[in-house]
C-alpha cells in the first residue's frame, strides 16, 4: 500500500470537510473492494475518510411506499430486512458472510463494479441515490465501468427504494469470486415493469424490450423469443459475450417465475 | 503527517489495547505482528481464503481486508479468545468431535466463521451452513466434517441432541 492518512470524522459536516488539504481523498465505506485495491495499488488515495459510523448513514426508515436505507448499512444487515424479499435475498447472496458483515450499500454503489449485485436492485427498483448535495435517479447514476455520476467529494447518504408489488433477482454466480457472471433483477411496480441486468456490460443496464413484453404479460412465457445482442457485452475468462447474452434471457425468465 | 503512525485503542479478546499504528497496517498484521496473536492465519492476503477471519463487534470479518484503524474503539475476538482457559467453546468441541480439521491451517478462520453462523442460523440446514462457510477455503477439502461440526454447534445451541 502507498502511504495515506486516516480520518474518522464524528459528524456528517466534518466528513464533508475531511478531504480538504488532500490531493486524492477517498471515503472508506467498509473497504471490501477498496482495501484490496489499495494492496494492488489500483487505488492510491493520500487520505481515507472512514464514514461507516456516521449516524446519518446508518439509518433504515420506512416511508409510505418506500424503504430508505443508509449508505453505511451492511449487506448482512440488509439481508435481515423483511420489507422486500427480493432485496433481502440479493443482499444475502453478495460475496460471502465476512464480506457481507463489513461491506456497505453505499460503498458498493460508489465503487460501481460492473458485476455489482446492488446495482441490479437499485436500477431494477428505480431507486433514488441521495447524496450530500442532490438526488440522483438510478437511471442516471451508473455511467460505466467503475464510473458513476458522483462528483469528487460527493458522499452517498442514503438510498430510497420504491417497494414493488412483485420482484426477484436471479443470477449465475462465479463460485470463486462470488460475483455474478450475470444477474437480472425484475420488478413489477404500480407504474411499470423494470428489468435490470448486472455483470453483463460495463455497468448495470435496463432491457426495454423485456420490460415491454412483461408489461403486456407478466410471465416467463412472454419472454420467449426475445434475443439479447452480445455486441456490447463483457467477454472474459469466465464467460463469452454470447454466453452472457444467453444467460440474460434465462435469468430474466427465472426472476419472473420467482417474483413475489 | 501523511502516513504517520496514529493512536489506536481497541479491545482484543476482552483486553484493552492502545498502540501507535500506521494507517496502512492491516488488522491481520496488527494482530499477528504487533500483538503476537498468530492463531489468526494469513493465507491468501487477498480476501479469498478466510483463514484470517476474526470477529469485529461479534461478527466474522476477514482481517486482511480490514485496516487496523477501522477497528478503533471496537471489540475484536480472535481464536485465542474463544476458549475459556482450558475449556473449549462448544463450537471447538464440535470441530474436535467431528474431526473437522486435517492440516489445521484453515481451522482458526473456520471456527470464527462457525461461531457467527451458530449464532445466526435458525436451523442446522446443510445448504445454509455451506452458504455461510463460502468465504472459508479448506485446501485439504475436508468440508464434510466441517459442515457436520457447524450443524452440531447449531443444534447444541438450540438444546437439541447432535
Amino acid at each position: 500500500m502507498m502511504p495515506f492518512d486516516f480520518r474518522r470524522p464524528a459528524s456528517l459536516a466534518e466528513a464533508l470537510m475531511a478531504g480538504e488539504g488532500a490531493a486524492e481523498p477517498r471515503y472508506l465505506a467498509g473497504g471490501q473492494s477498496l482495501v484490496a485495491a489499495l494492496k494492488l495499488r489500483l487505488a492510491q488515495p493520500d487520505r481515507l475518510i472512514d464514514i461507516t459510523r456516521l449516524p446519518e448513514l446508518r439509518q433504515i426508515r420506512r416511508e409510505p411506499g418506500r424503504l430508505v436505507i443508509g449508505a453505511a448499512v451492511t449487506h448482512a444487515e440488509m439481508a435481515g430486512l423483511s420489507d422486500c424479499a427480493a432485496l433481502a435475498d440479493l443482499s444475502g447472496s453478495i460475496g460471502d458472510l465476512q464480506v457481507r458483515n463489513m461491506g456497505t450499500l453505499g460503498g458498493a454503489l460508489a465503487h460501481a463494479d460492473p458485476a455489482s449485485d446492488h446495482a441490479a436492485a437499485v436500477l431494477g427498483l428505480g431507486a433514488e441515490i441521495h447524496t450530500d448535495r442532490r438526488v440522483i435517479t438510478a437511471d442516471d447514476f451508473f455511467l460505466g465501468m467503475f464510473e458513476t455520476a458522483l462528483e469528487p467529494g460527493e458522499l452517498v447518504i442514503e438510498i430510497a427504494y420504491p417497494l414493488p408489488l412483485q420482484a426477484a433477482y436471479a443470477k449465475v454466480r462465479n463460485p470463486a469470486s462470488g460475483y455474478p457472471v450475470v444477474g437480472v433483477f425484475v420488478a413489477r411496480t404500480r407504474e411499470c415493469i423494470r428489468v435490470a441486468v448486472t455483470g453483463a456490460g460495463d455497468c448495470a443496464f435496463r432491457l426495454s424490450a423485456f420490460e415491454a413484453a412483461l408489461a403486456r404479460d407478466f410471465s416467463a412465457a412472454a419472454l420467449a423469443g426475445l434475443v439479447v445482442s452480445p455486441d456490447a457485452l463483457n467477454r472474459d475468462l469466465h464467460a463469452s459475450a454470447e454466453y452472457r447474452a444467453h444467460l440474460v434471457g434465462v435469468l430474466a425468465a427465472r426472476a419472473v417465475e420467482a417474483a413475489r | 503527517m501523511e502516513g504517520g503512525e496514529m493512536r489506536l485503542t481497541l479491545t482484543v479478546n476482552g483486553k484493552p489495547i492502545t498502540a501507535e499504528v500506521a494507517p496502512t497496517t492491516l488488522l491481520s498484521a496488527f494482530l499477528r505482528e504487533t500483538l503476537g496473536l498468530t492463531g489468526t492465519h494469513q493465507g491468501c492476503d487477498t480476501g479469498q481464503c478466510g483463514a484470517c477471519t476474526v470477529h469485529l463487534d461479534g461478527r466474522a470479518v476477514k482481517s486482511c481486508l480490514v485496516l487496523a484503524h477501522q477497528a478503533e474503539g471496537r471489540d475484536v475476538l480472535t481464536i485465542e479468545g474463544v476458549a475459556a482457559g482450558e475449556t473449549l467453546h462448544p463450537v471447538q468441541v464440535a470441530f474436535r468431535d467431528r474431526h473437522a480439521l486435517q492440516c489445521g491451517f484453515c481451522t482458526p478462520g473456520m471456527v470464527m466463521t462457525a461461531l457467527d453462523l451458530a449464532d445466526r442460523l435458525e436451523t442446522a440446514d446443510e445448504d445454509a451452513i455451506r452458504h455461510g462457510l463460502d468465504g472459508n477455503l479448506c485446501r485439504c477439502t475436508g468440508y464434510g466434517p466441517i459442515v457436520a461440526a457447524v450443524a452440531d454447534a447449531v443444534r447444541g445451541r438450540k438444546g437439541e441432541r447432535p
